[in-house]
């Protein structure tokens, strides 16, 4: 018996699964700089994180929503790998299992599972353990171990001395763009983020609008609101989750705007917005912050920006 | 005790911008709508299904004054969910009298299951009969039939059709059904007809009559697509007293106008293809049973001259 | 190289029969000529049973405005006008013909000779293409002679050959331009003095280096007007506004004609069959058909007469394989599914794909994770996530805003989901639905215009 369906007939073989894969891909050689430089600590972070994460996807799909399982699409694995960079190495698996529960749960399945959601769930995670461990989430290791390590500054408190006048020693470029310096796991090491972030580009995983548009914004309004010194705006988008956030957390597919102009507004706007944090904020970091502003804005920009069509001529 | 007084000064004085504001917004965008709009609404169920042919029930209470209005009958105007009782307490409100509209269902005119309709080919598209429809003839040689995506289902608001799994048609529950018509109308094949419930308004059980095929092909081609096909071959229409049965384009067709549900062409259709409700298939059986008789009592009788029409209709 | 400037897929070639030769498919002993080979109105039978007919006979009148004539492909004897299945199994009303010898009608010119000078004029031009039926060969089965009048306020300045083939696996008109080449030159000029302009463009597909060379090397001696412009790999690429937009960089205006860019487009097999209709008074009785698929023994390209049925030239190509699961009437992008092997060749078919059963099911949709690869990919710069949901859900207003009915349905949103989701399947639901919408305003209005003229001339 014959198949019918209308044209086409033919399909790219892509699928869900595929692009997460590239995603977790990509995260791989940040992830080793991370052991490398945190040791241990990281990968027991970056599993649980990732544990938890399954787990809470298994448990709401067959006891809450009794729904067939999404596990197979690979997100939740790709959210674990997600929170856990934007997290101490050091932080107690309790801290993560609540993290991995709001992200999952909060983030994620309460508005319908992968697709629905209007946030990265990631970040909410985050974001929620920012907010209700402020301590644990900001005191961050500057060398390897689990366990009772030394915790030190950041680069990014630095540069906000630097900019409100204080006489500090800035944080070497080359430090930052290896990733030699404190912060949370993940987002340490700015060349291991470029390096995922050209495959995921050479893989047309994602498209260059939004990381590059993130980051000149970044630039720019570093430049700006840095006191004019290249140097500390080229180390504003090193430090911190500026890298990450960019390539890998404001790309994610269900929470960016859908065409090239609106993902270039939302690019600008974001990378606006983590400088604006980063330097009259309260918290030193302003990149999740922006990206789930930003997210808020996303179904906006959806319905008011249009792609360039096709023989519209403007006037 | 001053910083109470601010306080209270303030808030007041807020409350007071507020609603002059309320007030003349209220005033300066109020529209009048006529006071039995909303009357004739209250009266109406309130399931906006449009089944009335208006956009939900403020649409079709808008109607029923413009229309008392315009030339003081409320015209064709029914509510199908409510139903006479529903446009008669309407009629009450505007001061007219309500013509009595019989109730009606919707009936399903195919029995093409998947037992007596072999599939020739495999649909792939959309899960969506419109869709289908727009793709191809349908999975089996029958172009006229249900092709069991269950569009009508999606469209009804009232619950009342369902997706038979063992026979892959839809069914309707007389009881939910409101005869709103929004599976018809969904129907690409319109295979769905709103028919009313009884031939006899005043008999305790519906008693309805139906030809459960639209299959317009020649007899040997319908047969063959469909073992429940109508081959259009007349006998119905000949023993039909009142003239309710015409025979157009290979199909049958009953008028409910004129059908007084006695059962003569159930019983004498070859191919089962004419449908009809437990109280008439009662009358059937007995039907069938006098036939039967009568038959064995020919057969006993005399032979041959008669044994050459007998064995067609058994066909 | 040029290309089209939006969106755009790489669906893979898979052009398993570009190096076979054309071959002519045998004529069978009944042949079924379906009166509906063209878009727009069917044709009328103006024969009946018993009826006698040679090859080249009209035997299908034009049934409209947007209609052509048919004519019968063999010489025999007229059996019947019954219903016969097209592609998709609707039923369509057909000649059958029984096949008696191969007699032609006697004013086709059918020597081998190639005739270079081009002796009718403008209109007697276009009035040949009517008589001898031709239609747009692409697949679109566009009625020729309605192209080229285009109304009068249109500007011709070029004429663009269509010789893409961005469908994978299709190699017809690959393998036409390899045997035809100086024919298709003196088709290309027809269509030139038809449109009144003296400037062509051919364009190809880089992944045809011989026809690009030969095509350049024949245009080279006598054809100066006509330039060949080899064109980057990527599919929609055949589509007509894309492929006015990659060879001469205009855009169609949204809801305009491809003429108001100046620009005819003509299919390659178009432009031969005008030559031999012009040239050689033969009307379009057979065109080259890909038989083709990853399964099929002999992948071929066959010269077909029409209302071969389509069964015996798959036999031809080594039959149906065993573990088929779809057959595709044109190319696997744009073409058709047909539920089974009844229907016959008609002039649009351009090639029969056999696919595999594991090829030919579609993936379960999951979620849209709003990846935007549909709106990278349409050529149209249209949000095809959204036409989809709006289609699905009814919402016609927003589809419109959306600006739906520029949607050229070329199938590279659905092609690059990786939800699976059956984008164009509901988009197509949705387009026709606000084309009416569009269609019964405008009617209205030039309605209300009408009055207000009316009522105006009344006062005076």
């Amino acid at each position: 018996m014959l198949n019918v369906s209308l044209s086409p007939h033919v399909h790219s073989g892509n699928s869900t699964q595929k692009c997460m894969l590239q995603v977790i891909i990509a995260l791989l050689p940040a992830l080793a700089w991370s052991f490398y430089q945190f040791g241990t600590g990281a990968l027991i972070v970056t599993l649980s994180s990732v544990a938890f994460c399954v787990l809470f996807e298994i448990l709401i799909t067959r006891f809450l929503l009794h729904t067939p399982t999404t596990l197979g699409d690979l997100s939740a694995v790709v959210t674990g790998i997600l929170l856990a960079f934007n997290v101490p190495s050091n932080l107690p698996l309790w801290i993560i299992a609540i993290g991995a529960l709001v992200a999952i749960g909060v983030g994620k399945m309460a508005f319908g599972g992968l697709g629905a959601n209007i946030f990265n769930p990631a970040l909410v995670g985050r974001v929620f353990l920012l907010i209700a461990y402020p301590v644990q989430m900001t005191t961050w290791p500057t060398q390897a171990g689990y366990a009772d390590v030394e915790t030190g500054a950041t680069p990014l408190a630095l540069l906000k001395q630097y900019a409100n006048g204080a006489d500090v020693q800035l944080p070497e470029v080359m430090d930052c763009l290896v990733g030699s310096t404190g912060g949370s796991l993940g987002e340490v090491s700015a060349i291991a983020l470029l390096l995922g972030g050209v495959y995921l580009l050479v893989r047309k995983t994602i498209t260059w609008h939004i990381p590059v548009s993130v980051l000149v914004s970044a630039f720019v309004f570093g430049w700006l609101f840095f006191g004019f010194n290249c140097t500390v705006a080229v180390e504003e988008l090193l430090c911190g989750g500026m890298m990450l956030g960019a390539i890998y957390m404001a790309t994610d597919y269900v929470s960016s705007p859908m065409n090239p102009r609106s993902q270039l507004i939302y690019g600008l706007c974001i990378g606006f917005l983590a400088i604006l944090i980063r330097r009259f904020g309260a918290y030193p970091e302003g990149m999740s912050f922006a990206i789930l502003i930003m997210n808020a804005f996303t179904p906006l920009l959806n319905k008011y920006v249009k792609p360039q069509r096709f023989g519209v001529v403007k006037k | 005790m001053n910083v109470i007084l601010i306080a209270l000064i303030a808030l007041g004085a807020i409350g007071l911008l507020g609603s002059l504001l309320l007030y003349v917004v209220a005033k300066q965008f109020f529209v009048f709508e006529d006071p039995r709009v909303g009357q004739v609404e209250e009266l109406l169920p309130g399931a906006n299904c449009g089944g009335c042919g208006f956009p939900g029930c403020h649409g079709m209470a808008d109607a029923c004054v413009k229309a008392k209005d315009a030339d003081n009958s409320l015209g064709s105007l029914l509510c199908p969910v409510g139903g006479s009782e529903t446009m008669g307490k309407v009629a009450d409100v505007l001061g007219l009298e309500a013509g009595a509209a019989e109730p009606k269902l919707a009936v399903v005119r195919c029995n093409g299951n998947i037992c007596a309709r072999p599939k020739v080919a495999l649909y792939d598209g959309a899960k969506s009969c419109a869709v289908a429809s727009a793709t191809f003839s349908g999975e089996t040689a029958c172009a006229f039939g249900c092709l069991g995506l269950g569009d009508c289902v999606k469209a009804c608001q009232f619950d009342a059709i369902r997706m038979n799994t063992e026979t892959g048609l839809p069914e309707v529950d007389e009881e939910k059904c409101v005869a709103c018509g929004a599976c018809a109308k969904a129907c690409p094949k319109f295979v769905i007809e709103i028919r009313k419930k009884s031939a006899m308004a005043k008999a305790p059980a519906a008693k309805r009559v139906w030809v459960s095929c639209i299959n317009k092909d020649k007899g040997a081609a319908a047969r063959k697509a469909c073992a429940n096909a109508c081959i259009g071959c007349g006998k119905c229409q000949k023993v039909c007293k009142f003239e309710a049965i015409t025979v157009e384009g290979n199909v049958a067709f009953i008028d409910n106008e004129k059908c007084k549900a006695c059962g003569m062409c159930v019983s004498e259709c070859p191919t089962g293809a004419i449908h009809a409700t437990a109280p008439v298939m009662a009358v059937v059986e007995k039907l069938k049973a006098k036939k039967e008789a009568e038959k064995k009592a020919a057969a006993e009788a005399a032979a041959a001259a008669k044994a050459a029409e007998t064995p067609k209709t058994e066909a | 190289m040029k290309t089209f400037k939006l969106g755009g897929v790489h669906p893979a070639a898979n052009k398993l029969s570009d190096k076979a030769p054309i071959e002519v498919a045998a004529v069978p002993a009944m042949v079924a000529i379906p009166m509906a080979q063209n878009l727009g109105a069917p044709s009328k039978a103006i024969v009946a049973k018993g009826d006698k007919v040679k090859v080249g006979t009209v035997i299908g009148e034009p049934g409209g405005f947007l209609s052509s004539f048919v004519h019968s492909s063999v010489s025999g004897t007229v059996d019947k006008v019954d219903l016969v299945e097209d592609a998709t199994g609707k039923k369509v009303p057909a000649v059958f013909i029984k096949v008696e010898g191969d007699e032609w009608e006697e004013s086709i010119d059918r020597s081998k000779d190639i005739v270079r000078e081009i002796k009718l004029e403008k209109q007697a031009i276009i009035d040949r293409v009517k008589a001898c039926g031709i239609v747009g060969m692409g697949g679109a089965t566009f009625p020729t002679q309605v192209k080229l009048t285009p109304p009068p306020t249109a500007k011709p300045e070029c004429v663009i050959i269509n010789a893409v083939e961005c469908e994978p696996y299709l190699t017809s008109d690959h393998s036409l331009m390899l045997a035809h080449a100086e024919e298709i030159c003196i088709g290309v000029q027809i269509l030139e003095k038809a449109m009144g302009v003296s400037k062509a463009y051919i364009g190809i597909e880089a992944n045809k280096p011989d026809a690009i060379k030969l095509m350049t090397e024949t245009a080279k001696n006598g054809f100066p007007e006509i330039e060949i412009v080899p064109l980057k790999l990527k599919y929609p690429q055949g589509g007509e506004k894309q492929l006015i937009n990659a060879v001469i960089g205009k855009e169609v205006p949204s809801g305009g004609l491809p003429i108001a860019t100046g620009a005819l487009v003509q299919n390659v097999g178009t432009a031969f069959a005008v030559y031999e209709a012009v040239q050689k008074n033969k009307p379009l009785i057979e065109r080259i058909v890909t038989v083709t698929g990853k399964s099929v023994k002999k992948p071929s390209n066959f010269l077909a007469r029409l209302g071969v049925p389509v069964a015996d030239l798959i036999a031809a190509a080594g039959g149906v394989p065993e573990d088929t699961g779809k057959i595709i009437s044109g190319g696997p992008m744009m073409g058709k599914a047909m539920p089974d092997t009844n229907s016959y060749m008609v002039k649009g078919c351009s090639g029969i794909l056999v696919m595999k059963n594991e090829e030919a099911r579609r993936k379960e949709a999951s979620p849209c994770i709003r990846c935007a690869k549909c709106v990278h990919a349409c050529p149209m710069g249209l949000q095809p996530n959204f036409l989809s949901k709006y289609s699905e859900l009814g919402m016609l207003d927003e589809a419109e805003a959306e600006r739906i009915y520029d949607c050229i349905e070329c199938g590279s949103c659905q092609f690059s989901c990786p939800a699976n989701r059956p984008l164009l399947d509901w988009i197509r639901q949705g387009k026709p639905k606000v084309m009416g919408i569009l269609r019964a305003r405008a009617a209205a209005a030039a309605e209300a215009k009408k009055a207000a003229e009316a009522a105006a001339a009344e006062k005076k």
